[in-house]
C-alpha cells in the first residue's frame, strides 16, 4: 500500500540516523571489550577495584531507591491526602531539587554539609567541637545527595497516582469494613504499584549512572561510572569498554526487571471519582504538620540559597568561618567580562540549542511513525528511541569516544572526538528518549479518526500533517524540548568524557573553578545555570500558552 | 453535484483468519438512505471503511456511478463522512472544522469561511462558527460533523453510528431532522448503526449484516414482516419464534401448550421451508376474551407502555409469548388466552442458525 511506502521513506533515514548514533557506538563498545579475546574481561574480573566498583554501584543504587521511597512516599501521602497550613508552599518547593542540575546539587551539598560546609561548621561551633562532626564522603554521602535530588521522582509519580486515585474505592473498602491499614495494604498500595515501580526504576537507573556525586564526594569510593572515566584517562580503553558493557548491562537488566514488575500490576482505573483531601482539624495536628512543612521547606530551599549566597562570596577568603566573610558582585561581573569565563556559557547554550533542535525534528518524525504508522521496523525504531534512556550517560559517552574517533567511511566512522560537534551529538542522544516519549504521549491522545477525517475531507498528507498532527504533537514537542534543553545545558556526565578546551561547557568550568578553590565563581556559574533553566521553563510555558 | 449510485460488488475483507466482511453486495441509488445494521463485530464498520477507502477489500469492487473506485484513496473520493465520535478537530474552532475540506481543495479563506457559515446555518448553528469544539453539546457536535461532511458537496454521504452519542430525547428529534436533510442532499447515503429503531426511523432501506454476511436487504417493513431467515427474525423487532407445521398454500398450523391453531402465513420462500417456524410479533397477538381456540398461559410479567401493555405469557412447555394488548386489566399470575389479531404471520426456516 502507498501509506506503507511513504512510512518507509520517512522511517529509513530516521532508522539509519538512530542506528548510526545510538546503536552503533554501543555495539562498538561491546566489540571493543572483546578486541583481544577475553583478555579485557579477565582483567576486569581479576581486578579487585572493579569488582568493588560494581558492588558499590549496585549498593548505592539500591540504597538510593530505598532512601527516595522513604522520603517521597510519605511526603506524597501527606500532601495529597491532607490539608494543612503551608501545604501549597511545600507542594511547590518539594519539586525544587529536580530543578537543580545534578552537578549544582552536588556543589550545594558541598557548601552546606562538607567538612568545611556552613551547616557542619555551625554545628561544630554550637557544640564547641574541636573537629567537624562528620565528613561528607563515602557511600552514605552519595546516597544522601541522591536521596535529596531523586526522591522527587518518587514524590511526583506517587502524587500523580494519588491524584488519579478514586477515593470512592477507599470509601467502598471502608464501607466493607476494612481498617485503615487494610485499605492501605489491599487497595491503595496495589493501585500505586505502577507509579512505585516506575519511579523506583527511574531512581535506580539515575543512581546507577550517576557520576557527579561519586566524582565529587567519592573520596576513596569507586563506582563503575567513575572507573570508566579513570580507565579511559589511564589509556586502558579495553578495560573501559568492559566496564561500560557491564554498567550498561546492569542498567538494561534493571530496566527489564522493573518493567516486568510494572506490567504485572497494571490496572485501568474507571476513574470517575476524584481524590479528596482531609482537612486536619485538631490544633495539635495542624501545628505539627505546619511545623514539619516549615522545616521541610527550609531544608529544601537551603541548597539553592546556599549556592546563591556563595556566588556573592569573594574567592579565596572563605576559609574557616561559618559563612563567607566578604561579599561582592565581582563573580558575576567577571563571568560576563572575561572571555575565558564567558566562553563556557556560550558553549553550553549553543550546544544545547543545536542538540534540542535536532531532537525536535528527529523525535517528532520517530514518534509519528511509532504511534500513527504501521510498518515493519516499527519495533526496531521504538527500541532505538528508548535505548539512550536505558544506557547510562557515561556509557553513551564512551561509546561515542570509541566510535567517532577517526575518519573511516567504510566502517561508518567520522572524526568527531576533539571537535565541537561531539558534545552536541552526545546531548542529542541523551535528549532522544525525553523528546520522543513526550511527543508519543501527545500523539497517543490524538483520536486516530481525526487523521481519517482529514483524509476523507480531501486533505493531502502534508495538509493533514500541518493542520492535524503537528498541532496534536505540539504540547509534547514543547515539553520534551524543554526537558532536553534543560538536561543539555547543565550536562556533565557525558561532557566530562568528551569535552575539549574549546567547547568546554559550564559544568566542566564549574568543576575547574572548584578545583581552583574559586567557590564564588563556581557558585555564580551554578546560579547562572539555574537561571538558564528558569528562562527555558518560562519560555516553554509562554510558548505553550500562545499556541493553545 | 453529480448524483450517481454507490455500488458494493461482492466485497470481502479478512483480518488474518477472521473474515470480517464476507462477499457483501449493496446498491444505494442517489437520494436513497441505506442503513447497515448489525450487532457489534458484525462487519458493518469495516464495510463502511471500505466504502470510504480507509480499507481496501481483499476481493470485490466499490463502484460509484459505474466507475471502479476500489483503490482510490479517501482524499480523492469526495465522500462526506460523519464519524462515530465525530472526529472534530479539537484545536480548531467550529468554522475551521467545517471549512477544512474546502481548505484541502484550495478554496480561499474568505470563501471557505463563508460557505462554512452557511453550512452551519443549514444545520441550525448559524452563530456557532467561532466557538470551540469543547464548548459544544453532543447534539451540536453531531450537527457540526454533518455540516463538515456536507459542505464539500460530497458524492456519497457515510455515517458511522451518527446517533449513538446522543441522549434518548435528542435522538428522537435528530432522527427526523437527519432524514429530511439527507433527502434534500440527494446523494447516496449509507449509515451504520446497531440500533434498529434508528434504522427504521431514518432509512429507506435496511441491510442486515451478521458475522460479515449480508442476511437481508429491503424496506424496514420487509425485514420486519417478511424476514428472509431465522437470523433476521431474531434480530429485527421483538418476536416469539415457534415451530410450526406448513400446510401448503400459505397456511400454517401452530401448536402452543397443546392448542393447535391454523393461521395464514407468508410464503416460505417458494418451496415449503424445512423445519418451518412462525414469527409471532407482540403486536400481531392479542389477549383473547373467552375464545376457546386461544392459546392458554399465565402472565409472568406485565409492562405498561402508554396506550397499551406488553404481557409476557408463559404457555405450557417453555414457550413465552409476548403480547401487546390494549387490555390493561391482567396482572402477574393471572391466566390468559392469546389469540392472533394480525395475519399472515411470517414463516422462516429453522434449519440455518
Amino acid at each position: 500500500m502507498r501509506d506503507t511506502r511513504r512510512s518507509w521513506l520517512l522511517a529509513l533515514p530516521v532508522l539509519a540516523l538512530l542506528f548510526w548514533t545510538v546503536a552503533f557506538p554501543n555495539i562498538a563498545v561491546v566489540f571493543g571489550s572483546f578486541e583481544n579475546g577475553l583478555g579485557h574481561w579477565r582483567e576486569f574480573i581479576a581486578s579487585p577495584t572493579d569488582r568493588e566498583a560494581l558492588r558499590t554501584s549496585l549498593v548505592i543504587s539500591v540504597a538510593s531507591v530505598i532512601a527516595s521511597l522513604l522520603i517521597g512516599v510519605p511526603l506524597a501521602f501527606l500532601l495529597s491526602r491532607f490539608e494543612f497550613p503551608g501545604r501549597r508552599v511545600l507542594r511547590i518547593v518539594a519539586t525544587l531539587p529536580a530543578a537543580l542540575p545534578p552537578l549544582v546539587g552536588v556543589i550545594a551539598f558541598l557548601f552546606l554539609f562538607s567538612e568545611s560546609g556552613v551547616f557542619t561548621r555551625a554545628v561544630q561551633r554550637t557544640f564547641g567541637m574541636a573537629e567537624a562532626p562528620w565528613r561528607l564522603t563515602g557511600v552514605w554521602a552519595i546516597v544522601f545527595v541522591h536521596a535529596y535530588t531523586m526522591y522527587v521522582y518518587v514524590f511526583l509519580f506517587v502524587s500523580a497516582g494519588l491524584e488519579r486515585f478514586d477515593s470512592t474505592l477507599d470509601e467502598a473498602a471502608s464501607g466493607l469494613g476494612a481498617s485503615g491499614w487494610q485499605r492501605l495494604r489491599r487497595v491503595t498500595l496495589p493501585l500505586l504499584t505502577p507509579a512505585l515501580a516506575g519511579s523506583m526504576l527511574l531512581v535506580f537507573m539515575t543512581s546507577l549512572g550517576s557520576f557527579s556525586a561519586p566524582y565529587v564526594f567519592g573520596g576513596g569510593i569507586r563506582v563503575l561510572s567513575t572507573q570508566i572515566v579513570a580507565s579511559k584517562l589511564n589509556g586502558a580503553m579495553g578495560l573501559a569498554y568492559v566496564e561500560t558493557t557491564v554498567l550498561a548491562m546492569s542498567a538494561v537488566a534493571a530496566l527489564i526487571l522493573f518493567r516486568w514488575l510494572e506490567r504485572k500490576r497494571k490496572y485501568a482505573s474507571s476513574g470517575k471519582g476524584a481524590a479528596t483531601r482531609r482537612i486536619l482539624r485538631s490544633g495539635r495536628a495542624q501545628f505539627a504538620a505546619g511545623l514539619l512543612s516549615a522545616v521541610l521547606v527550609i531544608m529544601l530551599v537551603m541548597p539553592h540559597l546556599m549556592v546563591v549566597l556563595v556566588s556573592f562570596a569573594v574567592d579565596g577568603v572563605w576559609t574557616t568561618q561559618v559563612l563567607p566573610p566578604a561579599y561582592t558582585l565581582d563573580n558575576y561581573r567577571r563571568l560576563v567580562s572575561e572571555a575565558s569565563l564567558w566562553k563556557p556559557i556560550m558553549n553550553s547554550v549553543s550546544m544545547a540549542l543545536i542538540a534540542t533542535a535536532a531532537n525536535v525534528v528527529v523525535c517528532f518524525v520517530a514518534a509519528y511513525l511509532i504511534v500513527l504508522r504501521r510498518f515493519t521496523g516499527r519495533r526496531m525504531l521504538e527500541l532505538l528511541v528508548a535505548l539512550p534512556w536505558a544506557i547510562p550517560a557515561t556509557a553513551i559517552a564512551l561509546g561515542l569516544a570509541a566510535t567517532f574517533d577517526r575518519n573511516d567511511l567504510v566502517s561508518g566512522r567520522v572524526l568527531l572526538v576533539g571537535t565541537f560537534w561531539i558534545l552536541p551529538l552526545a546531548y542529542f542522544i541523551r535528549g532522544i528518549p525525553l523528546v520522543a516519549t513526550a511527543v508519543e504521549s501527545s500523539l497517543r491522545q490524538l483520536d486516530p479518526a481525526l487523521e481519517d477525517a482529514a483524509r476523507g475531507l480531501g486533505a493531502s498528507w502534508w495538509l493533514t500533517m500541518k493542520r492535524v498532527i503537528l498541532p496534536a504533537a505540539r504540547p509534547g514537542l514543547i515539553a520534551g524540548a524543554l526537558l532536553a534543553a534543560i538536561t543539555a545545558v547543565g550536562e556533565f556526565v557525558a561532557s566530562v568524557v568528551l569535552y575539549t578546551h574549546a567547547n568546554r561547557p559550564i559544568s566542566i568550568e564549574i568543576l575547574a573553578q572548584l578545583r581552583a578553590l574559586a567557590f564564588g565563581t563556581a557558585a555564580a556559574y551554578s546560579v547562572l545555570l539555574i537561571v538558564l533553566v528558569l528562562i527555558l521553563t518560562f519560555t516553554a510555558r509562554s510558548l505553550e500558552e500562545r499556541m493553545a | 453535484m453529480t448524483a450517481g449510485a454507490l455500488t458494493l460488488e461482492r466485497i470481502t475483507r479478512r483480518f488474518g483468519e477472521h473474515t470480517a466482511v464476507d462477499d457483501v453486495s449493496l446498491d444505494v441509488p442517489a437520494g436513497q438512505l441505506l442503513a447497515l445494521i448489525g450487532a457489534s463485530g458484525s462487519g458493518k464498520t469495516t464495510t463502511l471503511r471500505m466504502t470510504a477507502g480507509y480499507e481496501t477489500p481483499d476481493s470485490g469492487r466499490v463502484l460509484l456511478d459505474g466507475r471502479d473506485i476500489t483503490t482510490l484513496p479517501p482524499q480523492r473520493r469526495d465522500f462526506g463522512m460523519v464519524f462515530q465520535h465525530y472526529a472534530l478537530f479539537p484545536h480548531m474552532p467550529v468554522e475551521d472544522n467545517v471549512a477544512f475540506g474546502l481548505e484541502a481543495r484550495g478554496v480561499s479563506r474568505a470563501k471557505r469561511l463563508d460557505r462554512a457559515r452557511s453550512a452551519l446555518a443549514s444545520v441550525g448553528l448559524a452563530n456557532a462558527g467561532p466557538r470551540s469544539i469543547q464548548s459544544l453539546s453532543g447534539g451540536e457536535q453531531q450537527r457540526v460533523a454533518l455540516a463538515r461532511a456536507l459542505v464539500i458537496e460530497p458524492r456519497v454521504l457515510l455515517m458511522d453510528e451518527p446517533l449513538s452519542n446522543l441522549d434518548p430525547i435528542l435522538r428522537q428529534s435528530t432522527r427526523d431532522e437527519l432524514r429530511s436533510m439527507l433527502h434534500r442532499v440527494g446523494v447516496p447515503a449509507l449509515f451504520v448503526t446497531h440500533d434498529q429503531e434508528d434504522a427504521f426511523a431514518i432509512a429507506d432501506r435496511i441491510a442486515l449484516i451478521r458475522s460479515g454476511k449480508l442476511l437481508q436487504v429491503g424496506a424496514p417493513e420487509d425485514l420486519h414482516d417478511r424476514p428472509a431467515s431465522m437470523g433476521v427474525a431474531q434480530f429485527i423487532g421483538r418476536a416469539t419464534i415457534v415451530p410450526a407445521e406448513y400446510l401448503g398454500d400459505d397456511r400454517v398450523a401452530v401448536t402452543v401448550g397443546g392448542v393447535r391453531r391454523e393461521l395464514a402465513s407468508t410464503s416460505p420462500g417458494g418451496k415449503p421451508a424445512s423445519s418451518p417456524h412462525v414469527v409471532l410479533r407482540p403486536d400481531a397477538l392479542d389477549i383473547a376474551g373467552d375464545d376457546s381456540g386461544a392459546w392458554r398461559g399465565k402472565v409472568v410479567n406485565r409492562r405498561f407502555t402508554g396506550g397499551s401493555a406488553v404481557y409476557r405469557i408463559q404457555a405450557a412447555g417453555d414457550v413465552i409469548l409476548e403480547v401487546n394488548s390494549q387490555r390493561m386489566d391482567l396482572r402477574e399470575g393471572d391466566n390468559a388466552g392469546v389469540t392472533v389479531k394480525r395475519e399472515p404471520v411470517p414463516v422462516v426456516s429453522g434449519d440455518e442458525s
